[in-house]
């Protein structure tokens, strides 16, 4: 990558990062919107990422799609630096699978019971309310979070997700190359 | 939910949380005020591995084990890559096994810090979470951070990876670390050091709970360090046996009507492994400044308070810190990154210490190298029953409570343990059971 590249600084404006865990059904919706944006990327030339987390950077658009298994203190560090983040987690609130739940996390608390990451550490919403505290939140920070309905062990994502992600890609591919 | 009071059974259970399969489950019985019975089940075994691992090609096994914990995931690796590298008759030793401990020290610091700072800490600073400690306290949670931070660059440099290291393997390793890398992390080990000294002065600052129990400790031990990578496994009460005959002296058991495990020491019972272990039997090979910053703050080499574990860990980040800079200061490069291992049928067998306690596996290889068998023991099943006789003396003294905080009593006597389950500040749904 050229460093003089203009865009290069912008690369770490926007930030898309989809968390969840590849080996629990709908647990996944997060890593598939992150992995199927990576696709799109790739396929009009730009930088998408694997589970590195090394942001690739952008040509045409200015952003970089990440995987993270959204363990908290990883995201927080994950974010530094990016002005405005995205972050797609799968949600279990008890809504319709395939619901579609949004936040704008610097307006508001993100609910932590919607997103569990494993009993380990802290989840999406941890993270965000302790950068929160810390003075350490992007100036913008998006969470999109996927309902999802089954979660064991080994599973594919259901149909209700399924559709959840495609929309999700959707909208987000478009935001993606809106900031051209 | 608490029945009413002329109902005297109160059921204390925990369901299963939000994507964990069946972890944080808790079940108390008290009968005229008497507990009667606890059930815990804050891990679930890793059978599915073990039974998935058949006809799986060895070199595979590292990878595959290291999912069963998102948070140790290299005490899987270092344990699978080394009763594999026993069963084919292979020892990796010199400056490969020093990077295999050099590895080991990222994930202690990593996972103690986040333990000590992010779960436990609160529970002694009287913050129902770290995010609200973290409003009166943000330079505490800011050296936690940055201390998480130096364990995560270790396991990065060498691991290749933070979350999940993908550069261990049977017989090393895939890729050497730049040798500028590894002296880059001698300065955050400095600094995240000093600060876990600062942080067991203010650990030891900390009002403890009255409460000793007379454990047995099971622990690696080695000649000629503070075992993590392996050894003989020793106990307070004359256990001293070769890894190979861990079957022959421990036993798992599914007790009558619960799903958890129990794991026993023939002959003698409950046990306890980890930081508490590691440290009752092995004060002695602790770093240099471990040591001497333990004893500063009015630490013995024993130590029988579960609850102090935080200011173990703290002591454990302090050496790990110190082993990490002496084996970079020291580090000759290898001429590989790993030796030649070629299967044959046989069995081998691994245990480490994860920063949970030991972790011990064995595998049997077959024809053409396919895995014919797999035995994995974590540490946080072992510790099971230790953990439900400590919640039962616990509950016992703190009856007369609500449910409410008698939920948050049995959270913090879990933490102790940093169990893998211990994150969410709420992960026990208390149900009381009183007759």
């Amino acid at each position: 990558m050229n460093p003089a590249d203009p865009t290069r600084g912008a690369a770490r404006r926007l930030l898309v990062i989809g968390v969840g865990n590849p080996h629990r059904g709908d647990d996944a919706a997060g890593l598939e919107v992150a992995r199927r944006l990576q696709e799109r990327l790739a396929g009009i030339g730009v930088g998408g990422d694997s589970e590195t987390g090394a942001g690739a950077g952008a040509v045409t658009t200015a952003a970089t799609v990440d995987i993270a298994t959204g363990e908290g203190v990883d995201l927080m560090s994950r974010w530094e630096g990016a002005d405005r983040v995205i972050l797609v987690d799968a949600a279990r609130s008890g809504a319709p699978a395939g619901t579609i739940h949004r936040f704008d996390a610097r307006r508001e608390t993100v609910p932590s019971s919607f997103f569990r990451y494993s009993t380990h550490v802290f989840s999406v919403a941890e993270a965000i309310e302790l950068a929160r505290v810390l003075g350490t939140l992007p100036h913008e920070l998006a969470v999109i979070g996927i309902e999802g309905a089954v979660f064991d062990a080994g599973g594919e994502i259901s149909e209700a997700v399924e559709s959840a992600v495609r929309s999700v890609v959707a909208e987000l591919a478009e935001t993606l190359d809106a900031r051209d | 939910m608490t029945e009413p009071a002329i109902r005297s059974t109160r059921t204390i259970k925990v369901d299963t949380l939000a994507r964990v399969e069946g972890e944080g489950a808790l079940l108390i019985r008290i009968q005229n005020g008497e507990v009667r019975d606890v059930k815990l089940r804050i891990f679930e075994p890793p059978r599915f591995f073990e039974a998935f691992l058949r006809d799986r090609d060895f070199r595979e096994v590292p990878d595959i084990t290291a999912r069963i914990c998102g948070i140790c995931p290299v005490a899987y690796q270092l344990g699978s890559a080394q009763a594999l590298e026993q069963a084919c008759g292979v020892t990796v030793d010199g400056p490969l096994r020093d990077l295999r401990h050099l590895l080991y020290c990222g994930e202690w610091i990593e996972s103690h810090a986040l333990h000590l700072f992010l779960l436990h800490a609160p529970d002694f600073l009287g913050y129902p979470d770290a995010i609200r400690m973290a409003q009166d306290h943000p330079d505490v949670v800011r050296r936690g951070l940055e201390i998480k931070k130096t364990g995560n660059r270790l396991m990065q440099v060498i691991g290749g990876r933070e979350i999940h290291p993908i550069n261990v393997r049977v017989g090393g390793f895939y890729r050497l670390p730049a040798v500028a890398d590894l002296h880059a992390l001698v300065e955050p080990l400095e600094r995240s050091l000093e600060a876990a000294i600062d942080t067991l002065r203010l650990t030891a600052c900390f009002s403890y709970p009255d409460f000793e129990r007379d454990y047995e400790f099971v622990a690696l031990s080695h000649p000629d360090e503070y075992a993590i990578l392996g050894g003989r496994l020793v106990s307070n009460r004359g256990l001293d046996i070769a890894l190979e005959d861990f079957p022959a002296h421990f036993d798992e058991e599914h007790l009558a009507h619960s799903t958890s495990l129990h794991a026993y020491h023939r002959g003698h019972g409950a046990y306890l492994v980890g930081p508490l272990a590691r440290y009752n039997l092995g004060f002695e090979k602790l770093s240099p400044l471990a040591r001497e910053a333990a004893l500063a703050v009015g630490l013995t080499p024993t130590c029988l308070n579960p609850f102090r574990s935080i200011m173990i860990r703290c002591v454990e980040i302090v050496h790990a810190c110190e082993v990490a800079i002496g084996i970079i200061r020291a580090w000759r490069e290898p001429p590989a990154p790993s030796v030649e291992v070629s299967p044959r049928p046989a069995t081998g067998v691994g245990c480490t210490e994860a920063p949970r306690g030991i972790c011990w596996h064995r595998y049997t290889i077959g024809d053409s190298g396919l895995v014919k068998d797999a035995r994995i023991v974590p540490p946080t099943s072992q510790n099971q029953a230790s953990i439900e006789e400590d919640i039962r003396r616990f509950v016992a003294a703190h009856l007369d409570l609500p449910d409410e905080d008698l939920r948050w009593k049995c959270e913090q006597a879990v933490r102790n343990y940093d169990p893998c389950i211990s994150c969410s500040c709420h992960f026990l749904k208390l149900r009381v059971e009183r007759t």
